[in-house]
């Protein structure tokens, strides 16, 4: 018996949320359309059907109270996972997230705890327009007494929602619809991934790039042209933004003293700006060359066609940063039948 | 066996039930009095919403809901709640006064209560903000089939926030074994019902609308009120289904703090000394003179005298805690 499978992250994360509501009899799982034809994206499929809709349910469009409710349940014992298809919708529970699940912990001096996961999933392309594509894993970081994981592949994506259901603190869970249907090597059966390891996706000297969740996509894909040019990038893929993985970033780059940080984020108050000034703060000579940001403009995001192209960064971007770092150029061959907003040739929205 | 969930006012009540109302409605007065008389030493130093006016709504905590399986969780105004179900005292003075003897080790202060051993489970600060925790709490109970039921405890602002109506609703859907009891005190702050919700509102009746039981209490009468948890607690028992109380109140304090502020004269005197003259504990001693007599009633005073005597001392002496930021106490 092989001891992985090929499957999407979409499955993945089903099934992820199908061995844990195995593992424990008392997990809760619900959101908006968790029980609908589509279920969020093919995630839960089955699940209701499986385990009940006792345990497995749709809910009303009430963000903020379900989201208080799955703290109720959560400090009783029964873990949650709630699912948000798209983050924008989860702003309505900010002060249930940021006033109640991140603070009893501590306020409560350790009197109960708040294993609540709460499922986010970041918009783009097809016209998803200004709120229905943010990645505010930046606003979620910022709050003490909680966790924000962003996996970048199937396997992570299994491995960490485990993780993340079976942790004793609220978790923000971020994925993004650009992943759902990559498929990748994931490892059979109950498996966790400890929350704040990042992981190091491909070895090298020259420089390092780090990224998280999609942008992760785009940094391989840059890393085998910048190799083909000789240029050996070490890339790390953050899996967990809080807490952070700096020690394996400084020691990367106290080999290589070059950075580029990619971030799904708005510029401003970004994590990229997070780990540029710990970088600093930590060891400011470590750095021969200015550290290098690729993040969204500051700017919502808009709707039409035309205006979305060239408004995401790519990889593209990459390899223009690196043809300035290095003062060389970098041939690759563009590819130019892939329309800018959509993840893969099959994809037809609506969203 | 015969069910009885009517709602009969002329039930009889017991003398015993008369002292243990009578009884926790001025231990709750006199404790409060104590914090506000102390607090002028500056020792207690965070805010604090002192329930002086409002103890009936809670006195009957300690005789129906005493259990463990019924929990309870509050709001801002929490000081009443907790010690109707039992709290412990000395815990309470404690995390007033930030010491690490306090029910949240000085974290938290008067709005961040708990005391889980007697099933009071929290307060928090932002209005409104536990009424849906206390909606998951029930949800617990059915997915753990757990006796019992939950009651959360605000005040008519909540009714203007949006997740107030939110929780209804999901309640309903869902047969949640929740008491929702909503303390009309009338003032937000400064603000009167007036400014902020419709003129002739009946709180309970729109409510109901929603598709909610709803019960109203106009406050006056403690053993009323005593009635009509009675009457909430079997409704939820037996019917399985989730239940709203408003009951009028008034608190004679100012919102926030020790004194009272009728200088401010955002209140109008007729209405301060309507309530004061219908004050909980003078209506039952008058109405009940023979169960609460003056030998009973000193009895109480001096019991509570002592309790206070020692939680206070106690708290007084006991240490502050030591301070750390570590990743370790902020997460499990």
């Amino acid at each position: 018996m092989p001891k992985f499978k090929y499957i999407t992250y979409a499955e993945a994360i089903n099934e992820a949320l199908d061995l844990s509501l195995k593992k424990d009899p008392n997990l809760l799982c619900y959101g908006l359309g968790v029980s609908d034809p589509k279920e969020v994206f093919n995630t839960t499929k089955n699940l209701q059907k499986k385990y009940s809709s006792e345990r497995v349910f749709d809910i009303p469009c009430s963000e903020n109270a379900l989201t208080g409710v799955g703290i109720g349940c959560a400090i009783k014992k029964c873990r949650v996972v709630m699912t948000h298809q798209r983050l924008d919708f989860s702003l309505l529970s900010l002060d249930q997230i940021i006033n109640n699940a991140s603070k009893f912990y501590y306020m409560f001096n350790k009197k109960i705890r708040v294993p609540i996961t709460i499922r986010m999933i970041v918009g783009r392309g097809w016209g998803q327009g200004p709120t229905h594509s943010q990645s505010l894993q930046s606003i979620f970081s910022h709050i003490p007494g909680l966790k924000v994981v962003m996996p970048s592949n199937a396997n992570d994506a299994k491995k960490l929602l485990i993780s993340s259901i079976f942790d004793d603190n609220p978790v923000i869970y971020i994925e993004h619809r650009w992943l759902h249907e990559q498929k990748g090597r994931v490892e059979k059966g109950f498996t966790k991934k400890k929350i704040s390891n990042a992981n190091i996706l491909k070895r090298g000297k020259d420089l390092t790039i780090v990224a998280s969740s999609h942008m992760t996509t785009e940094a391989i894909i840059a890393g085998k042209i910048l190799q083909k040019n000789n240029i050996a990038a070490e890339i790390i893929d953050l899996r967990s933004i809080k807490p952070l993985d700096f020690k394996k970033i400084e020691k990367s780059i106290s080999k290589t003293k070059r950075l580029i940080i990619l971030d799904s984020g708005f510029s401003f108050g970004s994590i990229a700006n997070e780990i540029i000034s710990s970088v600093h703060i930590r060891s400011y000579k470590l750095l021969k060359h200015q550290p290098i940001k690729i993040s969204m403009p500051d700017c919502p995001v808009p709707t039409g066609f035309s205006l979305t192209k060239n408004f995401y960064p790519d990889y593209k971007r990459i390899i223009f940063e690196c043809e300035k770092m290095f003062s060389k150029k970098i041939s690759y061959e563009k590819n130019k039948n892939q329309l800018h907003d959509v993840p893969n040739k099959e994809y037809l929205g609506p969203f | 066996m015969v069910i009885i969930i009517g709602l009969s006012l002329k039930m009889k009540i017991s003398a015993k039930i008369v002292s243990q109302i009578y009884y926790q409605i001025l231990r709750i007065r006199e404790i409060e009095s104590r914090i506000s008389k102390e607090y002028t030493e500056w020792k207690m130093r965070c805010p604090v919403h002192l329930s002086i006016g409002q103890e009936s709504v809670a006195a009957p905590l300690s005789v129906l809901f005493k259990n463990k399986k019924y929990e309870v969780l509050s709001g801002h105004r929490a000081h009443a709640h907790y010690l109707g179900k039992g709290g412990n005292l000395f815990k309470l003075i404690s995390e007033i006064m930030g010491k690490s003897t306090g029910c949240s080790g000085g974290r938290g202060g008067s709005m961040h209560l708990i005391d889980k051993d007697v099933g009071f489970l929290l307060s928090t600060a932002i209005v409104a903000n536990s009424i849906p925790v206390a909606a998951g709490v029930a949800l617990s109970k059915k997915i753990k089939k757990e006796k019992g039921l939950a009651l959360v405890f605000f005040g008519d602002g909540a009714i203007e926030e949006g997740v107030f109506y939110e929780t209804i609703n999901f309640s309903i859907i869902k047969n949640l074994p929740i008491i929702f009891i909503c303390e009309n005190n009338k003032y937000s702050v400064y603000s009167n019902l007036d400014v902020r919700q419709p003129k002739n509102r009946k709180i309970h009746k729109m409510v109901e609308k929603i598709g909610i039981k709803s019960v109203f209490s106009n406050g006056l009468n403690a053993i009323e009120i005593y009635q009509k948890f009675l009457y909430a607690k079997n409704y939820v028992e037996r019917k399985n289904k989730p239940i709203f109380l408003e009951i009028n109140t008034y608190r004679y304090l100012e919102h926030c703090g020790p004194f009272d502020d009728d200088n401010l004269k955002y209140r109008p005197k007729k209405e301060i000394d309507f309530w004061k003259k219908n004050d909980p504990l003078t209506f039952l001693e008058k109405k009940y003179d023979k169960i609460l007599n003056k030998k009973k009633i000193n009895n109480y005073k001096n019991k509570i005298s002592n309790e206070i005597n020692l939680s206070f001392n106690k708290a007084k002496r006991s240490k502050y805690p030591k301070s750390s930021i570590k990743d370790k106490e902020i997460y499990a």
